[in-house]
């Protein structure tokens, strides 16, 4: 779960981190109003789930109040790597000396956390990384012990920050491991964490992102959720509680299990197709998911074949056959649809489905096969010739 | 032979007089596995279905002899429930639940590894591990394998292994042993862990290994193969085409360094050795023909 750079700064600030002053804005009047309240100059920031913002022009000094206008006009509607801006954060503008970088992120392959810090910060960090991987200096952090102020000095110090303020460097990095863990985050990253010309340590910048898993004891997680950017499909397959991921094809696919669904989605590729979703149903596949399933792919105007493809293992084969015959009476479908059905009970839920299909139900015996069928249908009602 | 469980597995499970505790237990039990006790601090003396609960995993070992336990503790409680079970002495800890918090994974892996080196955690998020014909821990559906070998499985995905396990077994080809290690970031046991086992394992003579997109494990067990492994491993890898996750900062393209797309595993799988199927049915055909000339 993403949060906005405001949301990220306004958590940082709950743990006594030094960030700068803003507003959140959604209009150029409002934009105005807030910067007359903070006090110019200001920095307009687009506010989106996505880095580099500053190179695609979502970041812009302001000096004058006209200026804040004509820069909030700009960047709201702005498209930035396919997110559109539609808030924006005004903040008192910081006298930047110095910019540094750092994060906080989990290593999988070493499972244990990751800190990374830079003196070379700000928006070029990438290729500071690609072109002297030196420069960034790296710690992993045992998360039974957590990260100790001698530990961290060291890294501080490997990481060339000046003497003059390594020491609030360090403590501010203590302070921002204790707010990634007590968060919960997957991630956080400041770019850049900035010296200002009278030596003041600011974090300028923030990425944060959540482990939704933790929701449970985290009340703030709830408005978060709120501020998530997903397409008006992936919006009512949240509200089912579905997992499901929007792409740009044709063909809507249903299955049961994450790797199932992953798979079935390289398959209908494989096949010279292009799938509309990835849709897990989760193992149980009754007539209640299968039915919230349909409709989230049936309202893909993209869609134009579906793909079901479901493994019984505990669920018998005759349940998810029940399931998917009443799921098709209760949606109305556009699509045809392709099952394969395999696994615990197969044939007997075969046998329940044989009667209802013809028309728009089909069957297949094996995955390819059925994701063949389902790409030569899509493509048939796009009007093309498939392969 | 089989890895890490057998016939003579005794199994405690924590939860088992919850709903999915007691579903997956008792047709754990109907398999042939020893479910022997069940906990619940509140409910010790009681029983589900003739099976005795105890009030902790200490009192369940004590009384029965259990050395494995099996979880269905719902995510917030399950660092104290593994904690509690390795503090017990259990040698295997299998962790069915699943929406743990990532920092809660890597909180448990570490303390283990640092105060009981000896326990091997097995998920969470997976669905558990199956000896077939011998003893079945967790949600796998255990008609769906053949028993014997010469295949050993393991799998990041559970729908993937259940059709592993049943393709093979439309082949008559029996398995020792199906490890589900999950998908999570940070799971206990390893691709590199079962290979290990897998290749100390005389009667797996082949393995098949499932991985996904994301994290290095697939990378990690490639290296492993190039390195330590006689016997032939087919390998498929979910997520060929799926999207690149949103990226918000930095970091994750700093660590990661190319890593993680499933083209590069089946690359690095591929150069180590293995046969990597393109798609499921194609690695179990794979692996047909690999014990056809066995
Ligand atoms: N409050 C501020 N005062 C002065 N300069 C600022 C302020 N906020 C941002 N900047 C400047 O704009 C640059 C880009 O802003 P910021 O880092 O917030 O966005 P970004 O481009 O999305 O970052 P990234 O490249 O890390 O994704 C900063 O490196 C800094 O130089
Ligand atoms: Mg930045």
């Amino acid at each position: 779960m993403d949060l906005f750079e405001h949301q990220g700064k306004e958590l940082f600030a709950r743990y006594g981190l030094p960030v700068p002053t803003g507003e959140v804005a959604f209009s150029p009047d409002d934009a105005v109003a807030a910067a007359s309240r903070l006090g110019l100059p200001v920095v307009v920031k687009a506010q989106v789930h996505t880095g580099g913002r500053g190179k695609a022009g979502g970041v812009k000094l302001a000096a004058d109040l006209d200026a804040v206008r004509s820069h909030a006009a700009g960047i709201l509607g702005l498209d930035i790597s396919g997110h559109i801006v539609r808030r924006l954060w005004i903040e008192q503008a910081s006298d930047i000396a110095e910019e540094y970088y750092a994060s906080f992120t989990l290593d999988r392959s070493a499972r244990k956390h990751l800190g990374m810090l830079s003196a070379e910060g700000g928006v070029d960090i990438e290729t500071v990384a690609a072109r002297d991987p030196d420069a960034i200096a790296r710690i992993h952090i045992d998360p039974v012990n957590g990260l100790t102020q001698p530990a961290c000095r060291q890294w501080v110090q490997a990481a060339r920050i000046p003497g003059s303020v390594a020491d609030v460097v360090a403590d501010v990095l203590v302070t921002l491991y204790g707010a990634y863990v007590d968060a919960d985050a997957d991630l956080v990253e400041v770019n850049p964490l900035i010296v200002t010309s009278s030596e003041d340590v600011v974090l300028l910048d923030s990425k944060v992102t959540l482990d939704a898993n933790s929701a449970f004891r985290h009340d703030d997680y709830a408005q978060y959720d709120a501020t998530q950017t997903r397409d008006e499909r992936e919006q009512a397959a949240h509200a089912k509680r579905l997992q499901y991921v929007g792409l740009d094809g044709s063909v809507g696919v249903i299955a049961n299990g994450a790797g199932l669904a992953m798979s079935t989605v390289d398959v209908v590729n494989q096949v010279g197709g292009s799938p509309a979703n990835f849709l897990d149903i989760g193992g149980g596949a009754n007539a209640e998911v299968m039915a919230g399933a349909l409709e989230v792919i049936n309202n893909d105007p993209a869609v134009r074949a579906i793909l079901i493809n479901i493994f019984g293992g505990i669920t018998r084969g005759e349940e998810i056959a029940n399931g998917i015959i009443e799921a098709t009476r209760r949606v109305d479908i556009d699509s045809p649809i392709v099952i394969r059905l395999d696994g615990t009970n197969a044939a007997e839920g075969r046998e329940l489905l044989e009667p209802h299909l013809g028309g728009a139900l089909m069957m297949e015996p094996t995955m390819l096969d059925a994701a063949r069928r389902a790409v030569e249908l899509a493509g048939a009602a796009n009007g093309q010739v498939q392969p | 032979m089989s890895i890490f469980v057998d016939e003579s597995t005794r199994v405690v499970y924590q939860g088992l007089t919850g709903s999915q505790g007691r579903y997956y237990g008792l047709l754990n039990r109907d398999y042939g596995t020893q479910v022997v006790a069940g906990t619940n601090p509140r409910k010790a003396g009681t029983d589900v279905d003739g099976v005795p609960i105890f009030a902790t995993v200490a009192d369940a070992a004590a009384a029965t002899g259990a050395t494995v336990s099996c979880v269905f503790i719902p995510a917030p409680g399950v660092p104290g429930a593994v904690l509690e079970a390795a503090e017990a002495g259990m040698e295997l800890v299998v962790v069915i639940t699943e929406g743990v918090p990532a920092h809660d994974e890597a909180f448990l892996f570490n303390k283990l590894r640092r105060d009981h080196p000896d326990v091997r955690l097995l998920g969470p998020n997976c669905p558990g591990i199956i000896s077939p014909g011998k003893c079945n821990i967790g949600i796998t559906a255990g008609h769906i394998a053949e028993p014997g070998g010469p295949v050993g499985i393991v799998s990041r995905s559970g729908t993937l292994t259940y059709q592993a396990l049943y393709e093979l077994k439309q082949q008559q080809i029996g398995v020792t042993t199906c490890v589900g290690i999950g998908g999570d970031p940070v799971p206990g046991t390893t691709f590199v862990d079962c290979l290990a086992a897998f290749e100390a394992d005389p009667e797996t003579r082949a393995v098949m290994m499932i991985g996904e997109i994301g994290g290095s494990a697939e990378e990690e067990a490639a290296d492993f193969i190039a390195g330590h492994m006689t016997k032939p491993v087919v390998a498929y890898v979910a997520g060929v085409t799926a999207p690149p996750g949103k990226k918000m900062g930095h970091a994750g393209a700093i660590v990661s360094g190319g890593k993680g797309t499933a083209a590069a595993k089946m690359e690095a799988l591929t150069s180590a050795g293995a046969r990597v199927g393109q798609n499921p049915t194609e690695a179990g055909e794979l692996m047909v023909e690999i014990v056809a000339s066995l």
